[in-house]
Parts: C-alpha cells; structure tokens; sequence
C-alpha cells in the first residue's frame, strides 16, 4: 500500500537562504503524524510546500501515490488534501454556515454551477449540518465567522478544512493560543474529526502531541533528524540534544 | 421561520411588480416617465456592477464596456432589422445586447480577472481606454463622434405595439429590469454566487478549499457582462442612438457612482442607487449647471459617512422600527435634517454664484428658492458662508446628538 503522503527529498531556498535541506517523509493511511521542532525551523515552509502554496525547489511530493510536486493548491485540494492556517484564515464576511458551506461545495460536485439553488442542495446542507454539530457551532450558525470569538474562530478554522471530505489533513498550530482547557476541548474535536483520516500536524505543545500523535517527526534547521514513535523520540539522544537544546537556550515555545 | 421568510421575499417581489406596473400613474407627465425609464435600465446596469464590486470584490472601472458594447452591437440589430435582413420583434433584443455583453466579457474578462484586487482595476480602466479609443478609430461600425442613430419602430408590431410611444418603451424597460432583478437575485443564491463571496472575502483560503478564484472571477465577470449588456440594448432602444459616450470611462464610473451611493452590500442597494443617481443626472441637470459638483459631494459624504449607501441607512432604520423604537430617534432626526439642510443653503448659495461669476454670459442674477440674487452682492457671498457654517456647527451637534440616542436605542 502506497503513504498517504510522501516527501522526496524536498528542498526550499528564498533566494540564498535554504530553508527546507532535504527532507523525506512518509506518512501512512490513517497516520496521525506530528511535525516537531523549534521556532523557525522550517514547519510552516514544509506546510506550504506540501499544500501548494509555495513552488519547491526541488525534490518531489505524492499525495496517496500520486504526484502532486508544484500543483496549485485547488488542484491538491481536489487530489484529497486539505489544510488549515496557524493564522485563522476564513470567509470574515460570511456566515458560519455559509463558510462551511463553501468547504463543502467542490467535492460535492457543484463546481461553479451557476444553475443550482444553495437552498436546495439537501446533501450538502446536511453535512454542513453534521460539520457544525461536530464543531458545537451548531448556535452560532447565522453569525458571521469574522465576529466569532478566538477559540470559535479555531474551530470553525478546522470545519472547514474538514468539511470538503478530505482524507489527508494538514493542520497547523490547531491549538495555538489557546487555554488549557480551550487546548483539552480542540484536542478531543481534533481526534473526533481526524477518524479514518491522515493527519499530519505541526503543534507547539508537547503535551498535546505525545496525546494525539501515533508518530512524530523533529525537524531542525529544514532537516528531519528523527522520525519515530513517541517512545522512540523521548529516548532519542540526538532529539533531547537538539530540541531541549534550543529550548534551554532560548525561549521556550509550547 | 424559514416559511415566513421565503414568503416575506415573494411579498417584496409582488411589491416590486405591482410598483413597477403602477410608476407612470403615481408619477405622471413625459419628463417623469423618461425618469422612470433610465431609472429601469441604469438599475440593470448598476446591479450587474454590483454582480462585480458588491459580490465578487471586484472594483471595475470599464464596465460600460459590456454595456456600450451590448447596445453598439443592438443598434445594429435594429438597423438591419429595419432593412427587412431578419425578423425578431423587439423586447426580444435586449437578449441579443445581453449576448453580446456576454461574449465580450469572454474576451475581455480572460484577461482582466487574471489578477483581482489593485491590477484587477487597473486592468479594466486600460481595457475601457481601449475600447474607446477602438471606437473612435472604426468609424465604419461605430459611427465615429455622432454615433449611430435608429429607429426602434422599424420591427414588426408585436401585439399592436410598436413601441414608439414612451410609455410602451417604459413597460419594455420595466419588464426586463424585474426579469434581470430576478436573475440576479437568483444567482447570489447559487454555488458561483457563494462562491464569489468566498473569493472576495479571502481568495487564498478559496484556492485551499477546491476552487480557482481566477475562474470565479471570471465567471462571474460573464454573467455580470450579460445583464450589463441587456441594459446597454434597452438603453439603445430608448434613446435610438448609440454613440462613444456609452463605453467611455465616464460612463464607468457613473455606474460605479451609482451602485456605490445604493449601497453595495445588499442586493437591491444598486437600484436605490440607480433611482437617485437618475435624480441627479436628469432631473438636477435640468435644474443647475453644477449638477455633477453636487453628485460629487453627495457621493463623497456617502463614501466617508456611509459606506453601506442608503440602502445600509434605510435597513438600520427599519430593525428600530421594528422594535417600535422610532419615535426616540425623529427628534434627533429633525435636528439633523434641519443643520443638514442649513448647511446645504450655504452650499448652493455659494455653489451657483461661483457659477454664475464663472460664466459671463448668463449675467449674476439669479433665483434661489424663490428669492432674486445677484451673485456679484456681497451680501449673498455672506449670507451663504453664515449659512454653511452655522449649518456645519449644528450637524457636529446634532451627529452627536443622533449618535446617543441611537446607543440607547440600540442597548435598550
């Protein structure tokens, strides 16, 4: 069986400047992976590469076993792959409803139709529906997503990267900024959300990834210097050098 | 909830026909049914703008284009069919201009939605300046600086009409604006609608959701272009000459002026804006020289003071309505109206005597709401300015005045 999600020795420079050095990854169907690492390590980038957002400057990606290398992000997002911003990035003027609504759209077919009625598109009303019980933003369906507090704002972020029906995720940072407890609930809505899915997440909080995450990759200066499970990271020397390292050096981030 | 709201838009619906059929009885005369024409077809126009700045974020500054194009290739239609080349009866021809509107938005809107935002307007004033120059340049199809000029009761009678009475040419109007409102309407309710939104408010999560915002725009560009190019046809109809002013860039922005004052973020903001723009341009041309001055400073308080347009101010007043809480507010209301309108005698007193100094032919006389002044009197000069400043002073405490009692209004 193919991954549901491969890096190929993947490379990024801005100019003279490399930010991604060679990273190779695979993650397996149904794989919750997390991406570790200190600040300006190189996450974000790698998000972006694997989304569509930035060119690569070589190496290669598939997405379950297709390339996807250097594709536009709709197109990838058709192939199966959606994401969610560390920044919240939603449709500020338009409802909750209708933001989920829009994930909704394109994998249901309807494309830009210009002959169908929103109101009468019953299959897709119903899983914006079942997307909202499952944010418990049920109540707050007519407002709009632009008014919607921090942690709502959170949570309709990950609805609408799920709502399309995606099998591979992309979240970024889902619990950034958040309270302990704002942190415990959006751990439990992403496991609920992410059944039967991959997930590949990048997150801070240590606390949350060992919780969440069945394999765990640490990325260092655009490398992985190690890719294991939670056990196998704990105990891994060069890990506790590098990233305790630099967060007993500098600012810790969690 | 949801019944009673589908019903309340079959209601407004019901209204805007039964409006639209009555209009030339509760305003009679010929001045006012040719108000009540433009008004029709500048409403198609500014909501198919809108189609653009309100719903896709999209801020054109060549959108005559389509229209002027739309009715160009019309009054060729009418020609022809004056010369017994085809038949069609003529309420059918809006759809040819609209066709044609289309088309064109296929050609030009490949190139303009390329980009939205900045280059996407700066990319529709180039292709308008293109196209009025193109039309200056053919003179063998568009008729050069006099235009083309035709005859709309060439066609067959349909039914017994042949549409050279005004009031027929009204009916034909009124039809396809609400046909064209309806349409309109219809398609926010669409995936491409919704869509357009989502690309307006955030193109880049758009792209991460499935969809090519480039093609949106697109998209939406086309239809948009269709309706512009109905106007186009009907407005060809009424005035049965076409000529370089109906794709030039004052046309542009007249349309932008329009839907803008309207109100872009509601749907039937652009026909509000349609009405009182018509107003403006024919009925206050007939009225003052410094007709557009006038339009300018409207449309600059608007932008500065109101960006939802009237349609925003007339919404909010209707949630207090609602409430029954209106009657808090007419006093403050009054206050403004009165420093509103203070201000406003200043204004034109001083407007009209720069006028009136700047044009010596017409001589310094001249009458201000029922009084005889000459602009050259300094007294006027004085009693103008008083006016403006004294006007201005009231608004600032009459503003804040409205703005108290609207926070009580509102937190009660």
């Amino acid at each position: 069986m193919s991954a549901a999600l491969e890096l190929v020795d993947v490379h990024k420079s801005f100019g003279s400047t490399r930010i991604i050095n060679g990273v190779s990854l695979s993650v397996a169907p149904g794989e919750r992976h997390a991406i570790i690492g200190p600040n300006g390590a190189g996450k974000s980038t790698l998000y972006n590469l694997v989304s569509g957002r930035f060119p690569l400057t070589s190496g290669a990606i598939r997405l379950n076993g297709e390339d996807v290398t250097n594709l536009r992000p709709y197109q990838i997002n058709r192939k199966g792959l959606a994401r969610s911003f560390q920044v919240t990035n939603l449709f500020n003027n338009l409802s909750v409803y209708e933001n989920l609504r829009c994930a909704v759209l394109w994998g249901a077919g309807y494309r830009y139709s210009f002959w169908h009625r929103l109101s009468r598109l019953a299959s897709v009303n119903a899983r914006v529906d079942e997307v909202l019980a499952k944010i418990g933003l049920a109540r707050r369906a007519r407002t709009a997503a632009g008014t919607l507090s921090y942690a709502e704002q959170r949570a309709l972020e990950i609805g609408v990267t799920i709502a399309g029906g995606a099998s591979v995720i992309l979240l970024d940072e889902p619990t950034a900024g958040m309270s302990r407890t704002e942190t415990a609930h959006a751990v439990e809505l992403v496991r609920q959300v992410t059944v039967d899915k991959t997930l590949l997440m990048v997150e801070h909080d240590m606390g949350v990834v060992f919780d969440l995450a069945d394999r765990i990759s640490v990325l260092v200066y655009g490398e992985i210097i190690a890719s294991g499970t939670p056990q196998e990271i704990r105990a891994n020397a060069a890990v506790q050098a590098a990233y305790l390292g630099t967060l007993g050096k500098g600012k810790a981030h969690a | 909830m949801k019944l009673s709201l589908r019903m309340g838009s079959s209601l407004v619906w019901a209204v805007t026909a039964v409006l639209l059929v009555v209009a030339p009885w509760i305003f009679p005369g010929s001045f006012a049914l040719t108000l009540l024409t433009q008004m029709g077809t500048l409403a198609i126009f500014a909501l198919s703008y809108n189609m653009l700045l309100g719903q896709g974020g999209m801020l054109s500054f060549g959108h005559a284009v389509y229209s002027g194009l739309g009715a160009y290739v019309t009054v060729h239609a009418l020609n022809l069919l004056g010369r017994g080349a085809f038949v069609t009866p003529l309420p059918l021809l809006p759809l040819l201009g609209g066709v044609a509107g289309l088309a064109f938005g296929v050609l030009f809107g490949y190139v303009t939605t390329k980009r939205a935002g900045t280059t996407f307007a700066m990319i529709s004033l180039g292709i308008g300046e293109m196209v009025y120059a193109c039309v200056l340049m053919f003179p063998g199809f568009f008729g050069g600086e006099a235009g083309i000029s035709t005859n709309r009761t060439v066609g067959q009678p349909l039914l017994g009409l042949n549409f050279g009475p005004a009031l027929q040419v009204y009916y034909l109007v009124a039809a396809w604006s609400f046909l064209c409102m309806l349409a309109m309407y219809a398609l926010t309710g669409t995936p491409l609608g919704r869509m357009a939104n989502a690309v307006r408010d955030n193109p880049e999560r758009a792209e991460f959701i499935g969809y090519d915002t480039r093609k949106v725009r697109f998209l939406q560009l086309v239809l948009s272009a269709f309706f512009a190019g109905v106007s186009g046809a009907l407005s060809c109809i009424n005035f049965e000459i076409v000529g370089a002013e109906n794709v030039s860039a004052l046309r542009s922005g007249g349309v932008l002026l329009a839907t803008f004052i309207g109100g872009i973020p509601f749907f039937f903001g652009p026909v509000l804006g349609a009405v009182i723009f018509i107003l403006f341009v024919a009925a206050l041309s007939g009225v003052t020289k410094a007709w557009l001055l006038y339009l300018g400073l409207f449309f600059c308080a608007m932008v500065l003071y109101a960006p939802g347009g009237v349609a925003s101010l007339l919404l909010a007043q209707i949630g207090v309505i609602r409430a029954g809480k209106f009657g808090r507010l007419v006093v403050p209301y009054a206050a403004g109206a009165v420093a509103c309108a203070t201000a406003l005698c200043g204004l034109i007193g001083i407007v009209e005597s720069v006028y009136r100094l700047s044009d010596s032919t017409q001589g310094t006389a001249m009458r201000l709401a029922g009084l005889q002044l000459d602009a050259a009197q300094s007294a006027v000069w004085v009693g103008s300015s008083m006016l403006l400043v004294a006007g201005f002073v009231a608004l600032r405490f009459a503003a804040r005045f409205i703005g108290r009692r609207w926070t009580e209004v509102k937190a009660a």
